[in-house]
């Protein structure tokens, strides 16, 4: 149990310093590279949870396609690579307000309504649980979501084509 | 473990990811802090399905993993759509819908 609380402890710190280097830096490129440092450290908070599956599945669709797609993004629109001063707009000041009032209700009520609940340590769910959830209990979300992600990609071919 | 621990990293997350997208200007940076926000919301459904012992809290992220990449793919077809038009992708300048 220390050894996840330890676990815990240095991946949420990595994770919340890099998270704000996404949100601040001035390099397009480098908000990329930190935003792979985050998610990794998501799919370590996953392990951490015994969701085997979610981990794998974060690693794969997030850092193997998502970023690369990110990166792709910025090239395409030929973003600034080197540090550039005109990433942020005029309502910075503004936003931190925001960010952390809403910070403040969030943890208030977390704190408010679990304290110091404790997760017992149960069973692993296991990849064959999940796919017999899946392909079981969930079919139906499932093929929706399949034909959301057909949709999707072909949508984004005919938004970005040129005519 | 505490599950209060899990869902306060998960609302840290949640509010860096929104103070990026009301600071930014830039388009894909924008996507870049949806995302931040969508993982803070996978945290809280598997610490949750932890805390339950219930598989439906994984199988959900899993659903959100899936929504989460159609909404890059379509958000980037779309900024890339409006760099074309308007050669540059400060979403400052795309007001023509401001009153």
């Amino acid at each position: 149990m220390v050894a996840q609380n330890l676990f815990f402890g240095v991946l949420s710190a990595i994770m919340g310093v890099a998270a704000i280097r996404v949100v601040t830096t001035q390099n397009v490129v480098h908000a990329a590279l930190y935003l792979v440092v985050v998610l990794g450290g998501v799919a370590g908070i996953f392990i951490l949870l015994a969701a085997e599956f979610a981990a794998v599945t974060q690693i794969l669709v997030y850092i193997g396609a998502v970023v690369v797609l990110f990166l792709f993004g910025l090239m395409l629109t030929r973003a600034p690579i080197g540090r550039t001063s005109d990433l942020d707009n005029t309502q910075k000041g503004i936003a931190v307000v925001v960010a952390l009032m809403l910070f403040a209700v969030l943890a208030w009520s977390q704190l408010d309504a679990f304290g110091r609940v404790v997760i017992e340590p149960g069973s692993v769910q296991t990849s064959g649980q999940v796919g017999d959830s899946i392909f079981l209990q969930y079919l139906i979300p499932f093929e929706v979501i399949s034909v959301l992600l057909l949709a999707a990609l072909v949508g984004a071919v005919v938004i970005a084509r040129k005519d | 473990m505490i599950l209060n621990q899990f869902l306060l990293l998960s609302a840290v997350l949640f509010c860096i990811g929104v103070y990026g997208v009301l600071a930014r200007r830039n388009g894909v940076l924008v996507l870049m802090s949806v995302e931040l926000i969508l993982n803070a919301v996978n945290i809280n459904l598997i610490a949750f399905g932890a805390f339950h012992d219930n598989i439906a809290g994984q199988v959900f992220a899993l659903f959100v993993i899936a929504v989460a990449a159609a909404e890059v793919g379509v958000g980037l077809a779309i900024v890339l759509l409006i760099y074309r038009n308007r050669r540059s992708v400060d979403l400052t300048e795309v007001d023509i819908m401001k009153g």
